[in-house]
């Protein structure tokens, strides 16, 4: 207990020193000023909830071919992590786009499946709660979460593929992007931070899930009497 | 500096969407502890 709230206190410390950074370090940037200071949180969530998603992907995987309940404890606590690493997205980026477009959300092909991508995860977890029996819910649940990954490399790739109100990708773009060198420091100092506070969520997420079999199992020995 | 204001409102935003979702893990983990230890009595009063 003592040591993960010294891990929560840690992090937190290491959040708010990014933030500074991302702040005060960072420089303004020329064309959209100040705002673009949403660029570090924005990008490091996404990023992030990625991983979360990769992460429950190779749960799913590994439900599927293994039947392993802890694969499926894995599978629903990234994916309930990552859907709050996307909210966190979807939330930015129209504050971030209001004063740099003139219009909160547009429905263009980033947008829409990032969007889409919040709701599949939700979808995800929604279907989960309708299943009562654990091992069809597990293996439900993965199969659908096998499908809902398929939109990651759509949202990564959306903005090289089509025309989109998004802005090009500025980092790993090819020739002509890329990030001033202050600039790629906070980024990777905030994103380093935030893949922390994942790890601290997943951790904590995948306790309350391993709880949650202890807690059905005594119940069937309960009832079992 | 303008739109300052929506940069904070972005981070806060952020940061209390992270804040709560920790709170909402801590709470239910505090409520399956609690069935944990009342089926456990229930079971050992069985014995």
């Amino acid at each position: 207990m003592l040591k993960s709230a010294l891990r929560a206190i840690v992090l937190f410390v290491l959040i708010a020193a990014t933030a500074y950074l991302a702040f005060y370090y960072a420089p303004v940037e020329k064309t959209m000023g100040v705002i673009q200071k949403i660029f570090y949180l924005h990008i490091s969530c996404a990023f992030s909830a990625f991983v979360a998603f990769g992460t429950c992907f190779y749960a799913n995987l590994r439900y599927v071919f293994t039947r392993e309940p802890k694969a499926d404890w894995l599978g629903v606590s990234a994916a309930e992590v990552g859907l709050a690493f996307i909210t966190v997205v979807l939330i930015t980026g129209p504050i971030w786009a209001h004063p740099v477009w003139g219009i909160w959300w547009t429905w263009d092909a980033r947008l829409t499946l990032t969007f889409v991508l919040g709701l599949l995860y939700l979808s995800y977890l929604l279907l989960r709660s309708m299943i009562e029996e654990p091992d069809k819910r597990a293996l439900f649940s993965a199969l659908f979460g096998i499908f809902a990954f398929l939109d990651v490399p759509l949202v990564y790739f959306s903005i090289r593929w089509w025309r989109t109100q998004h802005p090009q990708p500025v980092i790993l773009g090819g020739a002509g992007s890329g990030l001033e060198p202050r600039m790629r420091v906070s980024y990777l100092l905030m994103w380093g931070a935030l893949t922390g506070l994942l790890i601290l969520l997943l951790n904590a997420r995948y306790k309350l899930e391993a709880l949650r079999a202890s807690v059905e199992d005594l119940r069937r020995e309960a009832e079992a009497r | 500096m303008k739109n300052l204001d929506s940069v904070l409102a972005a981070y806060l935003a952020g940061w209390a969407i992270f804040f709560v979702y920790y709170i909402s893990v801590s709470q239910r983990m505090s409520a399956l502890r609690e069935d944990v230890e009342r089926l456990k009595a229930m079971l050992n009063k069985g014995k």
